[in-house]
Parts: C-alpha cells; sequence; structure tokens
C-alpha cells in the first residue's frame, strides 16, 4: 500500500506541474507599460515554487516507497545529519529565495505604486456603484466638478451626484459607462466608490485596485495595445457582484479625440 | 515551571444521570466529542452548500429539487439565484472556517487529549469548559438560524467586508438579519473560543503529572497550547470587532462607515468611519486564524506519523520551535490580505517580509517531517495514509502562498481562483486531513472500538486524488484570471473556462460523497467495530496507557509519573520497539 501511496502522488505531482509546464492556462496578453515586471515576477516564481512542490513530493513519495511495510523487527535508521542538516537547509534555500523574491519583487510593485504619475497623464475618474462603473472626463476646463452624493439620480442619468446649476465646472464633465483611453498615454483613474467596497480589475493592464468608500485612491498606467478589455469588479459588493463589468477601450489618440467629442456632445 | 509540583487532583465529582454524562458535561472528553460532533455537522452542511455552488456554477439554470423549501425565494422552483449563491458562500465559509477548522482539530482532538496527554484528570476549569462548547453551540444555532428567516444568509461573505456588511437591508438581501445574525454569532463563537482558550492555556502550565516538563509534552500537546495561546489573542480582537459592526447596523454607530453613501438611492446616515478599519481588525484575527487551523493539525500528524515510522523525528525540539516561530509570526503578516485595499503601498511591503519569511519554520517542519521518513518502518493504515496526505497538500497549498505573498504577484491573483485553491488546499483539506488522520487514530481510544481499516482506505483514496482534482485546477484558472466569488460566468472571457468548472463540480461531487464511507465508518464502528485493546498502535504517550474508553477520571484515581521523552521508538522495550512516556524501565 505504501508503494501504491508513492506512484500515486508522484503521478499527481506530475500531472499537476504538467499544465503549468507546458504553458496551458497564461495569462492573457499583457498591454500596459509595467505588466511586464509582473509577468517575470510571476514566472520567476513559478521556477522556484515549482521546483520546490516537484522536489518535497518527490522526495515524499521515494521516502514511502522505500520506507513502508517494512518486514517486522527491521531496525530503523536516522538521516545522518540529522535536524542540524534540515534547518540549514530551509535557511540557505529558502531563506535565499525568501530575499532573492522579496527584494525582486519590488521592483514590480515600485512601477505601480511608487511613481508618481506624469503631469500630463490624463486624468479620468471612475465611479464604482452596485452594480455599474461609470467614468467621468473633466472636459475642455480641464477641472472635475465637485461631489454631491445628494444629488445622485441614476433615474435622471446623474450618476456621479453633479450640480451643473451651481457648479460652472459640472456643466462640461462629461460621464460615460464606458472607459474609453488613447493608446500610449499615461492615464491617471482617480477612484471613487459610491456605496460600498468594488475593484477594478483589468486582466491585460495587470491592475488591480479596490475602490473604498470614503478614501481617495488612484493608480495610474499606460495601455500600449489598442482593443477593448474587460473591467471586472473583484470585491463582493453585493447580489450583482457576478454581472458588474465595464469595459476598457484602448483608442488611437486621434479616434480617441472624436470619441470624447461625441460624448461631449451626448452629455 | 519546569514541571506542576501538584498533582491533579479531582476536580469533580463523577457525573451521574444521562444529563451530567451527556449533555450537560464538565467531563472533557465528553466536551471534546461534543466539539467534535458539532464540527462533524457543521462540515456536512458546509459540504453541502459547496455542492450547491458547485452545481450552480455549471447548471445555473437546473433545478435541485427540493431547494424550494429551504429557500422560497434563494432558489425559487429549486433554481438558485445569483444572489442566494451568495448567502451559500458566505455560509460555507463561516461554518467551514468557525465551525469546522477551529472546533474539530483544536477544541475537539484538544479537549479530549491535552488532559489525557499531560496526566491530568481533567481540564482546570471544568465548568468553564462546558459553558465554552455550550457558547459555541449557540453561536452555530444562532448562525444556522439565518437559513430560516425571511430575508435569508448574509451575501458578504466570510470575510463580510464593511460597510456591505454594515448598512444593513439597504445594501441587498440577507444584509438586515441575516448579517446581524451573523455578527452575533461569530461574537458568541469568540467567547467560547476565548473561554477555551484559557482552559487549555491554564491546564498545560498547571496540571501536568509529575515528571511530565514541556519538553516531555506530546508534540500535539504543544500544538494546542500554541493554538491556544494564539486564539487568546486572536479571538480577543475578533470579539470587539463583530460587537462594533453590531453597533454600526444596530445603534447609528459608524465605526466602519464613512460620510455620503448612497446606497439603493438613499444617502446614508452615517460618517466618520473607516470601511479599512474592519479589514484590519478582520485580518488581525483572520490571519492567525489560519494557524489556528493548522497547527494542531500539524501536531496530531506529526504524533500520528511519529508512531507509525516506528522512530522518533529527527528533531521534536525543531518542530516545537518552528511551530511557535509559525504562532509569532502569524502576528504581523495580516496586511497580505489588503496588498490592493487601498492601504498604505509602503506597508505592503513590510508585510510581504514577513510573509515570505514564515516559508521558514514552515520548510523546516517539512524537511524534518521528510527527514525522519528516511530510515523509517512505516506503517501503512488509513491514520498514517491521512497524515502523509497532509504533508503532501500542505506542501502543495504551502507554495502557492509564495505568490501571494508578494504584492507585486498579488495585482494580478488577487480574489482570483489561485487564492481560492491556496487557502483550500493549505488550511481547508491538509487542516481537514488532520482531523481525519487524528480520527482514524484515535477512535479506538474515544470509542473503544476499531474502525474499520478497509473503508478508511477507501476513504483515503478517493479524498486524496478528489481532492487534488478539486484545488489545483483552481490555480490554474486563477493563473489566467478566473475571478472568485461569481455566481456564474457570463463574461467573455471566463466563458471558456467552462470545461474546467464542470470537470472541477464532478471531482467535488464523488470527492463528497466519498465522506459518506467516513460517516457511515464512524457509526458502524461506534456499535459494531471490533474491540480495540489498550494500545492499538503500540504507541509511547499517555492516552495509551489507560483503559479504551478512558474511565471518567481518566487514570482511575492513579497519578501517573512520566519518566521519559513522548517518542521512544525504536528502542528495545519489555512490550515490543517502544516504550511508554509513563514505565520506569530505563531506554
Amino acid at each position: 500500500m505504501g508503494k501504491f501511496f508513492a506512484v500515486i502522488l508522484t503521478l499527481i505531482a506530475l500531472a499537476s506541474a504538467y499544465p503549468i509546464l507546458t504553458h496551458m492556462y497564461v495569462q492573457p496578453v499583457d498591454i500596459s507599460t509595467h505588466g511586464h515586471a509582473i509577468d517575470e515576477q510571476l514566472s520567476d516564481t513559478m521556477a522556484e515554487a515549482g521546483f520546490a512542490f516537484l522536489g518535497a513530493q518527490l522526495l515524499l513519495a521515494f521516502f514511502v516507497w522505500k520506507y513502508s511495510s517494512r518486514k517486522n523487527g527491521v531496525k530503523v535508521k536516522h538521516l545522518p545529519g540529522g535536524a542540524k542538516l534540515m534547518v540549514a537547509t530551509a535557511f540557505i534555500f529558502v531563506g535565499t529565495e525568501v530575499l532573492a523574491l522579496g527584494v525582486l519583487g519590488q521592483k514590480a510593485w515600485a512601477e505601480v505604486y511608487f511613481t508618481a504619475p506624469k503631469p500630463d497623464a490624463l486624468q479620468v475618474q471612475a465611479q464604482a456603484g452596485q452594480f455599474a462603473f461609470y467614468f467621468r472626463y473633466p472636459g475642455a476646463d480641464e477641472k472635475f466638478a465637485p461631489l454631491h452624493p445628494d444629488k445622485i439620480d441614476e433615474g435622471n442619468g446623474n450618476y456621479f451626484g453633479l450640480d451643473p446649476a451651481n457648479d460652472v465646472e459640472a456643466r462640461d464633465d462629461i460621464v460615460t459607462a464606458e472607459l474609453a483611453i488613447p493608446v500610449n498615454r499615461e492615464i491617471h483613474l482617480l477612484m471613487h466608490a459610491k456605496d460600498v467596497g468594488h475593484s477594478f480589475y483589468v486582466r491585460e493592464l495587470r491592475i488591480q485596485q479596490d475602490f473604498v468608500p470614503g478614501l481617495d485612491l488612484s493608480v495610474h498606467f499606460t495601455a500600449t495595445k489598442t482593443g477593448k478589455y474587460e473591467i471586472v469588479c473583484t470585491q463582493l459588493c453585493g447580489l450583482g457582484h457576478y454581472n458588474m463589468k465595464a469595459y476598457l477601450n484602448v483608442l488611437s489618440q486621434e479616434d480617441f479625440d472624436k470619441w470624447l467629442k461625441e460624448k461631449a456632445s451626448e452629455q | 515551571m519546569e514541571e506542576a509540583v501538584v498533582p491533579a487532583a479531582h476536580v469533580h465529582a463523577p457525573p451521574e444521570g444521562f444529563i451530567r454524562k451527556h449533555v450537560f458535561s464538565l467531563d472533557h472528553k465528553v466536551i471534546g466529542k461534543q466539539y467534535y460532533g458539532l464540527g462533524l455537522v457543521a462540515v456536512f452542511i458546509g459540504m453541502g452548500l459547496s455542492w450547491l455552488m458547485r452545481f450552480h456554477l455549471v447548471w445555473p439554470t437546473t433545478k435541485v429539487p427540493g431547494l424550494e423549501l429551504l429557500s422560497s425565494t434563494g432558489a425559487p422552483g429549486g433554481v438558485i439565484t445569483p444572489e442566494y449563491y451568495l448567502s451559500l458562500l458566505t455560509m460555507h465559509g463561516t461554518l467551514m472556517v468557525f465551525f469546522v477548522l477551529t472546533n474539530a482539530p483544536f477544541a475537539g482532538f484538544g479537549n479530549y487529549f491535552l488532559p489525557i496527554q499531560i496526566g491530568a484528570e481533567d481540564m482546570a476549569f471544568p465548568r468553564f469548559n462546558m459553558m465554552s462548547f455550550w457558547i459555541t453551540f449557540c453561536a452555530f444555532i444562532v448562525l444556522i438560524l439565518a437559513f430560516f428567516i425571511p430575508d435569508g444568509p448574509p451575501i458578504s461573505g466570510w470575510t463580510a467586508y464593511a460597510p456591505l456588511s454594515a448598512v444593513g437591508k439597504d445594501a441587498g438581501p440577507g444584509l438586515a438579519w441575516g448579517q446581524s445574525l451573523w455578527a452575533m454569532s461569530i461574537a458568541i463563537f469568540c467567547v467560547g473560543q476565548l473561554f477555551g482558550s484559557l482552559n487549555f492555556i491554564a491546564t498545560t502550565l498547571d496540571l501536568r503529572a509529575k515528571g511530565m516538563t514541556f519538553m516531555r509534552m506530546p508534540i500535539c500537546t504543544w500544538a494546542w497550547f500554541i493554538t491556544s495561546a494564539i486564539g487568546l489573542l486572536a479571538f480577543a480582537v475578533l470579539l470587539p470587532a463583530c460587537l462594533l459592526l453590531l453597533l454600526d447596523r444596530m445603534a447609528g454607530t459608524s465605526f466602519f462607515i464613512p460620510a455620503g453613501l448612497v446606497i439603493s438611492d438613499r444617502l446614508q446616515n452615517h460618517a466618520g468611519g473607516s470601511p479599512l478599519l474592519w479589514q484590519h481588525l478582520f485580518w488581525f484575527f483572520g490571519h492567525p486564524e489560519v494557524y489556528i487551523a493548522i497547527l494542531p493539525a500539524i501536531g496530531i500528524v506529526s504524533h500520528v506519523l511519529i508512531t507509525n515510522m516506528r522512530k522518533p523525528m529527527l528533531s521534536a525540539k525543531v518542530l516545537i520551535y518552528s511551530m511557535m516561530s509559525i504562532g509569532f509570526l502569524s502576528w504581523m503578516v495580516w496586511g497580505h490580505h489588503m496588498f490592493v485595499s487601498g492601504m498604505n503601498p509602503t506597508s505592503s511591503l513590510l508585510f510581504s517580509f514577513p510573509t515570505l519569511t514564515i516559508t521558514i519554520p514552515a520548510t523546516i517542519i517539512t524537511l524534518i517531517w521528510l527527514g525522519s521518513l528516511y530510515g523509517a518502518n512505516m506503517q501503512i493504515n488509513a491514520a498514517s495514509l491521512f497524515a502523509l496526505g497532509f504533508v503532501s497538500m500542505f506542501v502543495s497549498g504551502g507554495v502557492s502562498g509564495f505568490f501571494l505573498a508578494q504584492p507585486s504577484i498579488d495585482i494580478y491573483l488577487h480574489a482570483t481562483y489561485f487564492v481560492v485553491g491556496h487557502f483550500h488546499m493549505v488550511m481547508g483539506v491538509a487542516a481537514i486531513f488532520g482531523i481525519f488522520s487524528g480520527t482514524y487514530f484515535w477512535f479506538p481510544k474515544m470509542s473503544g472500538r476499531m474502525m474499520n481499516e478497509t473503508l478508511g482506505k477507501l476513504h483515503f483514496w478517493i479524498t486524496f486524488i478528489g481532492t487534488y482534482c478539486i484545488f489545483m485546477p483552481f490555480h490554474y484558472l486563477g493563473l489566467v484570471g478566473n475571478v472568485r466569488r461569481y455566481s456564474s460566468f457570463v463574461d467573455d472571457f471566463m466563458a471558456p473556462l467552462m470545461p474546467v468548472h464542470k470537470f472541477i463540480s464532478i471531482a467535488a461531487f464523488v470527492t463528497g460523497a466519498a465522506q459518506f464511507i467516513f460517516l457511515y465508518n464512524l457509526i458502524h464502528s461506534r456499535f459494531r467495530g471490533k474491540q480495540a485493546s489498550e494500545n492499538p498502535w503500540n504507541a509511547t504517550s499517555l492516552e495509551w496507557s489507560i483503559p479504551s474508553p478512558p474511565p471518567w477520571d481518566n487514570f482511575g484515581g492513579k497519578h501517573p509519573v512520566i519518566y521519559h521523552d513522548p517518542y521512544q521508538y525504536g528502542v528495545k522495550g519489555s512490550k515490543g520497539d517502544f516504550v511508554m512516556q509513563d514505565s520506569p524501565e530505563q531506554v
């Protein structure tokens, strides 16, 4: 029975590694300037974790194969080197790995969070509410009007709570249900939660950031490929959570200008 | 405080009558079985809920016959609605984490065996002990009530993130009384666990028999001791967090609710609170909770492995120190659940290092197990198979933690199925393998009868292969970006992943069905199993020196004296290749 365990465990370990080794399941194509650093970190970690996984599982299988159900009265042996060898191995190999991953990983994190957006980045405000995203562009005056939660009136399309009657800046703000952005231009996304917690996740952009009610958060990124990509909510936000999505539409600068003009005329 | 000077005294009189013997019992063994039984009920309910979820994910419009009887609004005509899916998910997580993974390996086995393994007649505070179980039982009833109220159970997940959980019925179904019951249940649960943890600590410190020094305590006793210290601190934080949540919900306070929220077209009358405060308080408890589930399992599995290897661990001391290090580090890592939550990005780096560092003691423990297997005379039985399976799961679930400990990778993998795969393997399945291993190992002591080994092995094979078939693909789905907590995959990019989801669901049904083999074996063996001897596994620790099942005062009025370390295997003893802890013979 011990040998059977060893065989089954070996098969499980190899079968688990197979889809990874053959790249059956990989991240979708990266369309951001920072994503490569995350992807590299992921694949380095995969190599190290994969080695540890296969090494440990196969060693477990081998020892169970060799040392199970032996004849009665067989004298047990102890591993030369004992616990000291194990402790040293853990500290040297895993410690090195921890330090390496810990230090290298900071690069990718820093690219997203420790750099300020460029002054000429295009500012867009995203609002998450049960169960839709809305986006706001500042319009010709390049200023966002203040929000008045008491003015929110979804029936009349006032999703953000703008007050154009009293705020001059609100009169040219452009509100859309789709996030259109120009390719190769940095976007500074200002995040606002209307009701409960939500999240902004675009797999291709390698961006995931929660919307937290009461907190002004922002992310910045540059998309490098035109196309349409899904934005999904990844923070459980209530009964329609599974259906809360929008689209990121990466356009050429020319198409974007056209799109924005069109949207401005629809307001 | 090397050893207790006063031997355990008679702490209570022998119980008389059915109620005092089996219901409101002061006997730690009965209380241990009650905790285990409650865990068993909870695990089957929790598993049933997971079946419904897996069914809904792949056949969202198909009827589940009879389900409309449980919830006519959640499953009209037997078809699960998306919001009911969220209720199922919330209740599944809550039941499993609190009432199974905390109850069975820690409170269940710990209550039964900790006093015996240190040579005590009972816990230090038997009345508190009884109270802690019945408080936990009340918490369970309060939680289950949520199924039967018109509004249904909450839909905010077992993490109950505010303000979704704090603002009440405006935020959605189940968030009125359902969510309040949830918060009450968890608060009550915390009280029970605090009493229990205090009792474990006092018992270990004060009631050890003569000769039972700290380093002569079995590894599982150590695990329960360390866990009780973690539990005392962790539940002491979750309890006030739940009370504050209740105040926000019922008394109009705003601990977790900021100003200006418009929910269901209504401007909420709250201001000044912080949703991140809930996340900090919750995860300050939540991460140590992972170790509350897994450390007892590590202890149980080490105990079972040593007995079946017929040799001691390379170093029990190193193993114990590693468990302590894990317990210590568990307090510094809660922020890794919050990398993308909007907390200060610098603190993410500070939380990442200790999280990665936990890998070191975890690796030491794994290597000690592996290194100890070298040259062993491994006995294969249901208990040892589950222990070996645990080692395998612990490794599989552990390596995926490497990814999630790094904030940069977490940007991509956070809230995907990768996370679900990771914690189910390392916290859920591994801990449950520990419970199974402990059950097959200790059942003879607890009931006086042996479990059926053939059924036990069959149960192991289906469960072992099945859990890999369920949870390994979760990681692949996560790598592709399949997000969690979605009741259906309507999105373009997730639709092509449906075949993988179907495979997982079928594996879940088969693996779940195999648990009925275990249940049958447990019940059948309790009444019809072969009579168990005092020491069927030729083990060395104190629980095997007394009759099976043990008398009410454990040692029949005697005060055991301890002469040896707990694991004298591979030696020449008068009874075979082992010497019992309380045997005066020289080794």
